[in-house]
């Protein structure tokens, strides 16, 4: 079931984001203030929301059913270790299309808006788990840390906001962003907006989907590795 | 559980006292710190006394990830790990144990700073309450989110570099809060500091509560 899931989800993925590429590029008019930089806006809004909302919400919630005893389970330890993997990229992602953004609109690559300050300390956060997991460890021991760490993680996130929110508008002026982020759409460009959304959210649980099967696979191998060699070590002790 | 966390914030203590590691390692770190700021900033008086808090808070965090890595390395022996087992302790209470002891470190650390930028980054200060309410705060989620951290950190060999990574992100709103709060006090602004005082607070307790709840389920794991 899974696999078939994992199989039609795919090209679905694909071919929508390559829809939205189409329509973005092509399509879609230029702003009249913006120009041509508004196509941006059909990717770097979808890309935040599945990296600070898809990802985030997935690794929290596994992570939460993991440590809850009666629904523990190596499936969401996995699901969340997959969906942190693939959140860093499309965080990063997030970053890189909003700097590439910025420099144009606002003049510099980087400005200390609350919402780019979180976004670049969750990242940092983010991979803090990933490092976690190298840790060599017991697979179970390793799953109960990361859950903890992401849990205590995702407390910290509304401190973080909201301090960053206060430190902000308390030491500079008000925010650009949201002048910049709301110009009026409608017509094709809501829709293409919307294929967006959809489009980068399939391509997220298809990746994640592909990274859980590997991560599957891999702790099987591993499997399979102590086995053979537990049995390699009986076959040296029993007489030719 | 407060008994435990007596035990063993004692224990922690004393050895602190007998091996003097936070005396002669941890505290001249930190005033280095100080000093190698100044350096990077130039003697500017009006540029030290701006950075100050920002430079004071920046060092009791690295401190105090050093400080952190100690306490959980004590933790982390054979020999600790089966008295521990053999005594009994309730794991809400080593932790809390474990922090009370860090939080008494982090104090002391910090007046050797205060005494530090006073002297040497020429800052007065406005309101002594709000000073007293913010580093004592601070020290508590500090010492809370260090101490859970580093048990979740892992074995030695990867702790050293793994856990800075971790903690200090988290950190983030102890720094801004804290050096919000530190320059309200020195120049006297009440209002401003109680807001940010409130997210230290805040900080504190969550961090508190959730090493209460979630110590004891790491530590027999690993």
């Amino acid at each position: 079931m899974k696999r078939t899931l994992r199989r039609l989800l795919g090209p679905v993925a694909v071919a929508l984001v390559a829809l939205d590429v189409i329509l973005g590029l092509f399509v879609t008019p230029p702003d009249i203030e913006q120009g041509d930089l508004v196509r941006l806006v059909y990717i770097h809004p979808a890309l935040a929301w599945v990296a600070l909302y898809v990802a985030f919400a997935m690794a929290g919630i596994c992570s939460l059913l993991y440590l809850w005893p009666r629904t523990r389970s190596m499936t969401y330890d996995r699901l969340a270790a997959s969906a942190v993997e693939i959140g860093v990229v499309f965080t990063i992602l997030t970053l890189v299309t909003g700097s590439i953004w910025g420099r144009p609109t606002w003049g510099v690559w980087w400005t200390w808006d609350a919402r780019l300050t979180s976004t670049a300390l969750l990242a940092v956060m983010f991979l803090g788990y990933l490092a976690l997991r190298r840790v060599p460890a017991d697979p179970h021991v390793r799953a109960r840390r990361c859950a903890v760490a992401a849990l205590i993680a995702a407390v910290d996130v509304p401190i973080v906001h909201f301090s960053v929110i206060w430190w902000q508008t308390l030491h500079q002026g008000a925010t650009v962003l949201n002048s910049n982020l709301t110009p009026t759409i409608h017509g094709l460009m809501a829709w293409t907006l919307l294929l967006s959304f959809v489009a980068f959210t399939l391509l997220f649980l298809w990746m994640v989907l592909v990274r859980y099967e590997i991560e599957t696979l891999d702790e099987g191998e591993e499997d399979a590795e102590l086995a053979d060699a537990l049995e390699a070590r009986r076959q040296e002790g029993a007489p030719a | 559980m407060w008994r435990d966390a007596g035990l063993v914030a004692g224990r922690d203590l004393r050895i602190e006292l007998r091996s003097r590691v936070a005396l002669w390692q941890i505290l001249p770190f930190a005033v280095l710190v100080l000093l190698l700021f100044a350096f990077a900033l130039g003697p500017s008086r009006q540029a030290l006394r701006q950075s100050a808090p920002g430079l004071f808070w920046l060092a009791v965090l690295f401190s105090s990830v050093l400080a952190a890595q100690r306490s959980i390395a004590i933790e982390g022996t054979p020999a600790t790990r089966e008295l521990t087992r053999l005594l009994g302790l309730d794991p809400a209470g080593i932790f809390l144990g474990k922090a009370l002891a860090l939080f008494v470190e982090l104090v002391v650390l910090e007046i050797v700073l205060l005494g530090g930028i006073v002297l040497l980054f020429h800052v007065s200060i406005a309101t002594w309450l709000l000073l007293l309410a913010t580093c004592l705060l601070a020290a508590i989620g500090l010492s809370s989110a260090s101490v859970l951290y580093g048990s979740l950190a892992g074995g030695a060999r990867t702790r050293a570099t793994l856990l800075p990574v971790l903690v200090l992100p988290v950190l983030a709103p102890v720094l801004i809060a804290g050096t919000r709060a530190l320059s309200a006090s020195f120049v006297g602004g009440g209002p401003d500091g109680l807001r940010w005082l409130s997210i230290l607070a805040v900080f504190a307790a969550v961090y508190t509560v959730l090493g209460i709840a979630l110590y004891g389920p790491l530590e027999e794991s690993s």
